[in-house]
């Protein structure tokens, strides 16, 4: 029983870790821009793809993985630049529709170079599972959980530590402040594209081990990171953070005590419900309009 | 004063008139009727999104309720297809109205999200009653039947679908242009002045809801006998979004922009079939290039540098 | 029996006390404003008069009717319209269709009868446009009524919301700054209109910055300051006040 409760939990973990990695990506544009974007999955089936392209070639590992990181970053710049900059300020249905067309051309792209079928990588360190408090995983699954737990450190340093994140959370907070004390939030923009295409990309990296990739495989990560995202409040780090493990974790739960063919609906009945009651997601405070 | 969006109408069914005896060969007719379709879903949804400002992302949900109550009550239990129309119809709607309280107090991206969730769990369980409605692989759809008559070629097809297109834009019409539709559009542009001019705006917003919901679910329907046979893909997320994408290339708040939107993308997959593998990439970008050169759609802009109201 | 009694009314934004205790009772036919400094709480009354916000604690009665907490589509029922400080004009309509508006709670709403271009609905749609077109004119936006709302400049737009709150046939109106960031002969203007109104029958509860106007125009005034009450009279008593004059108008002499 209890075994069986743990092996859920850890692999919920694990991919909810994923999950909560694109949630900090949605959170970080959001933040800087108040613009969704829709193509962020896309860096996570770009990562994965990429990681397997260039083990695949011959390349060390450590090398593929960190190229498979790197170009995605660079592919998120460019969609911001090329894209989002033009349309600074159009309506929300127009922004989402413009990360759509990118999150569709990028998807193509890789179906046209790299084909249709389903790609796997090989575990960071051999195939042995390790066995924990009666679960058995897959050593991959480590890999993941303390990339992102350095990750997340990471992220807390740079927004509570350095310039360059408290310009971020500066402009989040107020975008017409910010530029007055001299932010470049332009900057920031372009800076929060990197970042969390990289995010994306590096948690689709870690994950393929485990669950394979394809060129599509990018529509339901994103589309669960959104709902990640949303679980706490749009634009709450922690609240992404804690968004990503709890939709991993139910889901998990819902996969193996109730039906593994509705597994992918779990993160959506849980974000109803919780729209449902809390209309601003389970961490935001309560405000009032003003007229 | 004749409205210039009434001679539109006549126009319009003066061009649906003509088309059949026009149209090349077999293709065309058939592409025809499926813009139409849309058209009428398109029609439906810009109500929602472009006059009351309630974004969907999941209304092909709904299109997924009117096609598999077309397919599954008639194969499994025998009910008269006019009658699975009508079961499919009203259980939309009921659904629409069910979660319009709750969904409608959110805005923006949070109300995106839910209608989102909606529409993505009505596709999975699509997917998976494999029992009822074959799964991934789909299940055939019998002919609808109406008043003993058998709709079953292309041309009864035709004249159906363009009869219900011209009365739909003769309908919205008059509703954007009634005591219903001003205060519709009133909460679009401000709630509390709607509130405070006595407009139950969560009413409103339910029953423009149920409206889009039942024209989505009635036309899920009659692609599910015209096509016969359906697949989950009717419901999918991405077939939401290509709604709504027709809704903002056409033009928000344009009852015309919403015809030329659904003719436009529903023809571009077909342009871009030639493409042979590059049809994702060239239609993603199309739409980019779309949003950036003509935001506010294309009969709006046009309307504008024509020096006319929408 | 007064028009409006507002009882203990207080109201608080988190651990923000907006308004406290405030009592007052506003006659029918009256002109009554309510002034005070910026932050008074002036707006924050109003919202909780219209059902915008629920207050905290206290009573508000229209008629010995208790309203409080009942949302604002109730109260437009009872005879209540209102102005807005920051405009909220429909710019996605037309200007006459943002007065016709108002009429919303006269009018047939019938979605199916509506769609299906129903005749009555059609007669009283084309009363209605003329009936709104008379309203444009008595508040002197005669050469507006073919414009689209989005084209029209700021001072047009706060006559707009005054023809809007009109066409509702209120027995009491709340104007919530209308002579705000107009010049002075607008100001002179929207002063000989909320006359005009007076004169109709209907009662204008106004506030207002623009002292002259509101000591000439108000049959009483009420003065607020830090959400509290701090007097209430005739303009002629309020002048004299020694609160007032500390807090208030002694900080702009």
């Amino acid at each position: 029983m209890l075994t069986e409760f743990f092996q859920y939990l850890f692999s919920g973990i694990t991919v909810g870790a994923t999950y909560a990695m694109a949630a900090l990506g949605f959170t970080l544009i959001y933040n800087a821009s108040n613009v969704i974007n829709f193509a962020q999955g896309e860096f996570i089936m770009l990562g994965g793809m990429l990681a397997v392209l260039f083990t695949q070639a011959g390349l060390p590992l450590p090398v593929a993985v960190l190229l498979a990181v790197v170009v995605p970053t660079l592919v998120g710049v460019l969609v911001e630049k090329s894209v989002i900059e033009p349309v600074k300020g159009a309506d929300t249905v127009n922004i989402i529709i413009i990360t759509i067309g990118a999150s569709l051309v990028i998807r193509g792209l890789v179906q046209v170079t790299l084909g249709k079928n389903a790609r796997a990588l090989p575990a960071f360190s051999g195939e042995a599972p390790v066995t924990l408090l009666g679960a058995v995983l897959p050593s991959q699954s480590l890999w993941v959980i303390g990339v992102t737990a350095l990750v997340v450190a990471g992220l807390w340093f740079f927004f509570n530590r350095t310039m360059g994140g408290k310009a971020m959370l500066a402009t989040a907070i107020n975008r017409t402040a910010a530029q007055l004390v001299g932010i470049n939030t332009a900057w920031v923009l372009t800076l929060s594209f990197a970042l969390s295409a990289g995010l994306g990309a590096l948690g689709g990296v870690l994950v393929t081990p485990i669950t394979l990739t394809a060129y599509d495989a990018g529509i339901m990560l994103g589309l669960k990171g959104f709902v990640a995202a949303v679980v706490g409040g749009l634009g709450n780090g922690m609240g992404a953070l804690v968004g990503g493990l709890l939709v991993g974790v139910l889901e998990a739960m819902g996969a193996g005590y109730l039906s593994s063919a509705y597994k992918d609906a779990v993160p959506f009945v849980l974000i109803l419900l919780i729209l449902f009651f809390m209309p601003r997601g389970l961490f935001s405070a309560k405000t009032t309009e003003r007229v | 004063m004749r409205d210039p969006r009434h001679l539109g109408l006549a126009v319009l069914a003066a061009v649906l008139a003509v088309l059949p005896f026009v149209l090349p060969n077999s293709f065309y007719l058939d592409l025809a009727i499926r813009m139409a379709i849309n058209a009428i879903v398109v029609l439906g949804l810009n109500l929602l999104i472009g006059f009351a400002g309630q974004i969907s992302f999941g209304h092909a949900g709904f299109l997924g309720i009117g096609a598999y109550a077309s397919a599954v009550l008639p194969t499994h239990y025998g009910v008269h297809p006019m009658l699975a129309l009508g079961a499919g119809a009203a259980a939309a709607g009921a659904l629409a109205a069910a979660v319009s309280y709750p969904i409608f107090k959110l805005k923006g991206h949070y109300l995106a999200m839910a209608t989102l969730g909606l529409g993505i769990i009505l596709n999975i369980a699509f997917r998976n009653e494999a029992a009822l409605t074959g799964g991934p692989d789909g299940m055939p759809v019998p002919s609808l039947e109406l008043f003993s008559f058998t709709l079953s070629s292309d041309r009864d097809w035709y004249w159906v679908v363009a009869a219900l297109l011209v009365v739909s834009v003769w309908a919205s019409l008059n509703l954007i242009d009634s005591p219903f539709g001003r205060a519709l559009r009133a909460l679009h542009g401000s709630e509390v002045a709607s509130k405070v001019v006595g407009v139950d705006i969560a009413r409103y917003k339910m029953a423009i809801f149920v409206m889009s919901a039942v024209f989505a679910s009635i036309m899920g329907s009659i692609t599910a006998h015209y096509v016969g046979f359906v697949t989950p893909t009717v419901s999918e997320f991405f077939h939401s979004i290509e709604l709504v994408t027709m809704v903002v290339v056409g033009g928000m708040a344009s009852v015309f922009g919403s015809l030329v939107g659904a003719v436009l993308l529903t023809a571009l997959p077909q342009i871009l079939a030639t493409f042979e593998g590059w049809e994702t990439v060239a239609f993603g970008a199309i739409l980019i290039l779309f949003m950036i050169v003509l935001p506010r759609g294309l009969v709006p802009t046009l309307a504008a540098r024509l020096g006319k109201g929408g | 029996m007064a028009l409006l009694d507002i009882h203990d009314l207080s109201i608080a934004f988190g651990g923000v006390k907006a308004l406290q205790h405030v009592s007052f009772s506003i006659d029918s036919g009256i002109v009554y404003s309510v002034i005070g400094p910026n932050g008074a709480g002036k707006t924050t009354l109003f919202n909780l008069i219209t059902g915008v916000y629920t207050p905290t604690s206290g009573e508000i009665r229209l008629d010995g009717a208790a309203i409080h907490g009942r949302p604002p589509n109730e109260l437009a029922r009872r005879g209540m319209a209102r102005t807005f400080q920051n405009l909220q004009i429909c710019l996605n309509m037309t200007a006459l269709e943002n007065v016709m508006v108002g009429a919303h709670l006269r009018l047939d709403r019938n979605l199916v009868k509506a769609a299906l271009r129903w005749p009555s609905i059609r007669r009283r749609d084309a009363d209605l446009r003329d009936e709104a077109a008379e309203l444009m004119r008595f508040v002197g936006l005669d050469r507006y009524t073919r414009a689209r709302a989005d084209s029209m400049p700021y001072g047009a737009l706060k006559r707009l919301e005054i023809a809007r709150a009109l066409a509702m046939k209120p027995r009491i109106l709340f104007l919530d700054e209308p002579a705000a960031g107009l010049n002075p002969t607008e100001t002179l203007e929207i002063d000989a209109l909320i006359r005009k109104v007076a004169a109709t029958g209907v009662t204008v509860v106004l506030v207002e910055h623009d002292m002259k106007m509101v000591m000439s125009l108000s049959d009483r005034i009420l003065v607020l300051d830090y959400g509290r009450k701090l007097a209430e009279g005739t303009a002629a008593e309020v002048r004299q006040d020694a609160n007032v004059i500390a807090a208030y108008l002694g900080a702009h002499a």
